[in-house]
C-alpha cells in the first residue's frame, strides 16, 4: 500500500512586528540580528488566535485540498505544539470538534519542543500505513514566547500546518517514501512547568542540538533510501531562524535552490512546531509531479525527524483550491510596534 | 459568562457554523431554533454555512464591555453569508477602520471570542476577518 500526503495545508497570522521595533525596546543591535541570524520580522497572533485557532484554519485548508474527504472518515487527529491553551485538555478534541471529526476518531496532542508537528505526521502517516485508520491529520501548531529581551523574542512566532495522509491512489498528492527518526537526550532548551518562558543553553543550541540531530537524520534517510542531495528537487529543514537552515543545507550538500521556496523564517520567524511543516507546504505550493521532497524536523531536548516525499500529477489539480503558503506570509499583512505586541501577547499586567 | 453546559450544547453551531433547514419552507435558521418562524414548521435539516459574505452594516463600539477591554474598538457586523444567511459577528483583523465599509467582502474565520478568565474556559466561535 502507498501511502501519502492526500491534503494539505497552513495558516498563518496577519500581524509581524519587525526586528528594529524589538531591538530598538532592548536597546540591541537590530542590523546584527538581520545578518547574523536572517531575521527580517515574525508574525505575532491577534488576542483570540492560539494553536487550536491556528490548527483548525490550517486543516480546514489541507481538507480543501483532499477532493471531498468526509472529516467524519478521518480516524486520527494529532495536534503538535508547544503552546497547546490549556494544560490540562487537549487541543485536539477542540480542533476535531470544529472540523467534524468527532467521536469516532483518537485523538492525542504532542509535545517536543519544535518537532511536534513533524511527530503527529509521523504517527498519522503510519496508522494509515498499518490499516488502523482510512485518513489520519497530524498538526504542528505553536504561538510561541521567547521572554522579553532574550534573543528569542526576535523569532518565536506563530503559525501552523496541517496534513491529511492516506492511501486512496487517486487521491494522494505526495507518496511517503520514507521516514526516519534520530533522537538522544540534549539539554539545548526547555520550559519547566507553571514558567512563562522557556530557557536555553545559549551557545549548545547549535552544534550538539540543532546541526547534529538534522545532519544525522538527514543523512541517515538518505541513506536508507539510496539517495543524494542531487536526486531532491526540494529540502526543508527546521527553521529556528534564518541562518541555521541554510547552513545545514549546505553542509549536507544541498543548494539555494533546493532551500528556497521552504525557506521561510526571516519573514515568518520560527513557529516551532509549525516550522518545517510550513516550509513542506511552500514547497508542495510549487513542487512539480514527479519531484522528490526531503523534510526534516528539529525539537530540542533533541530529536529530528525525516520524510522523503514523492510528489504526484495531483498536485497541479489541488493546490489552488486553498490558499497558498507565501501569499499568506508575504500579502495583507498588519505590522504593529512593541507596545501592540506586549499586549498581544500578554505582557502587559492589567488592573485586576 | 457562559457556562461549559451551555457552551457545550452550542459547539455545532458555533464551531462547525452549523445550522437548522426549515424542511416545511427551506428557510436556515441560524442560529438554529424549535420552531420555524415562517411556516411554524418544527422539522429540521443540518445544513454547514459557508464562510464567505459580505458586510451588510456595522458598528464600532469605542468602550468595549468586560472581558473585551484590549480589543477597542471592537467592530460588530451583520454579514450576508453566500447564502443569503445573516449573521451578526465580530469582525477581526481590520488593518484600518477606514476601510471598514458596507459591502466589504469577509470571511469567517475560527477565532476564540471570550473566556472565563485566566482560570476558566476559553470559548471558541467564528468571528469575520477582510476576505
Ligand atoms: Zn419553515
Amino acid at each position: 500500500m502507498v501511502v501519502g500526503i492526500i491534503g494539505y495545508g497552513a495558516h498563518v497570522p496577519r500581524r509581524r512586528i519587525r526586528v528594529e521595533e524589538i531591538a530598538k525596546v532592548w536597546g540591541a543591535d537590530a542590523p546584527s540580528y538581520k545578518r547574523g541570524l536572517k531575521l527580517h520580522q515574525k508574525s505575532v497572533p491577534a488576542l483570540d488566535e492560539d494553536t487550536v485557532t491556528l490548527a483548525v484554519e490550517a486543516a480546514r485548508n489541507a481538507f480543501e485540498r483532499s477532493g471531498g474527504v468526509h472529516p467524519a472518515e478521518v480516524g486520527a487527529v494529532y495536534v503538535g505544539s508547544e503552546s497547546h491553551p490549556y494544560a490540562v485538555k487537549p487541543s485536539g478534541t477542540i480542533v476535531a470538534e470544529a472540523l467534524g471529526i468527532v467521536p469516532e476518531v483518537h485523538i492525542a496532542d504532542l509535545e517536543f519542543a519544535c518537532k511536534a508537528g513533524s511527530e503527529g505526521m509521523y504517527l498519522a502517516q503510519s496508522l494509515v500505513k498499518a490499516g488502523e485508520v482510512r485518513y489520519a491529520m497530524g498538526i504542528g501548531a505553536d504561538t510561541s514566547q521567547g521572554a522579553p529581551g532574550d534573543a528569542l523574542e526576535y523569532s518565536a512566532a506563530a503559525g501552523a500546518a496541517a496534513f491529511l495522509f492516506g492511501a486512496d491512489p487517486d487521491r494522494l498528492i505526495a507518496e511517503v517514501m520514507a521516514t526516519y527518526s534520530w533522537t538522544t537526550d540534549t539539554p539545548d532548551f526547555w520550559r519547566r512547568e507553571h514558567m512563562h518562558y522557556p530557557r536555553h543553553g545559549s551557545r549548545f543550541t547549535g552544534e550538539p542540538a540543532y546541526f547534529r540531530h538534522i545532519m544525522s537524520s538527514a543523512q541517515g534517510i538518505m541513506e536508507k533510501a539510496g539517495l543524494e542531495p542531487r536526486d531532491f528537487a526540494y529540502a526543508v529543514f527546521h527553521q529556528p531562524n534564518g541562518k541555521f537552515p541554510l547552513r545545514v543545507g549546505k553542509r549536507l550538500g544541498f543548494t539555494m535552490e533546493q532551500l528556497e521556496p521552504g525557506w521561510l523564517s526571516p519573514w515568518l520567524g520560527n513557529t516551532y512546531s509549525g516550522a518545517s511543516p510550513i516550509g513542506l507546504t511552500a514547497t508542495l505550493d510549487v513542487a512539480k509531479p514527479g519531484d522528490l521532497i526531503l523534510m526534516t524536523s528539529f525539537g530540542s531536548g533533541a530529536g529530528s525527524d525525516s520524510f522523503i516525499f514523492k510528489v504526484t500529477d495531483r498536485i497541479e489539480a489541488v493546490r489552488d483550491r486553498a490558499p497558498r503558503t507565501r501569499p499568506q506570509i508575504d500579502e495583507n499583512v498588519i505590522q504593529i510596534d512593541y507596545g501592540t505586541y506586549a499586549k498581544l501577547r500578554r505582557k502587559i499586567r492589567l488592573g485586576e | 459568562m457562559r457556562s461549559p453546559g451551555r457552551s457545550w450544547r452550542e459547539h455545532p453551531q458555533r464551531y462547525r457554523l452549523e445550522a437548522a433547514k426549515c424542511t416545511g419552507c427551506g428557510r436556515i435558521l441560524y442560529p438554529p431554533r424549535v420552531v420555524c418562524p415562517d411556516c411554524g414548521g418544527r422539522e429540521f435539516e443540518t445544513v454547514t454555512l459557508p464562510r464567505k459574505g459580505t458586510i451588510v452594516t456595522y458598528t464600532v463600539i469605542d468602550v468595549p464591555p468586560t472581558g473585551f477591554q484590549g480589543q477597542a474598538p471592537l467592530v460588530l457586523a451583520l454579514v450576508e453569508l453566500e447564502n443569503g444567511v445573516r449573521t451578526m459577528v465580530q469582525v477581526a483583523d481590520v488593518p484600518d477602520m477606514d476601510r471598514l465599509a458596507v459591502g466589504m467582502p469577509v470571511k469567517l474565520e475560527f477565532r476564540r471570542i471570550s473566556e472565563d478568565g485566566e482560570a476558566g474556559l476559553i470559548f471558541y466561535g467564528h468571528k469575520a476577518v477582510p476576505a
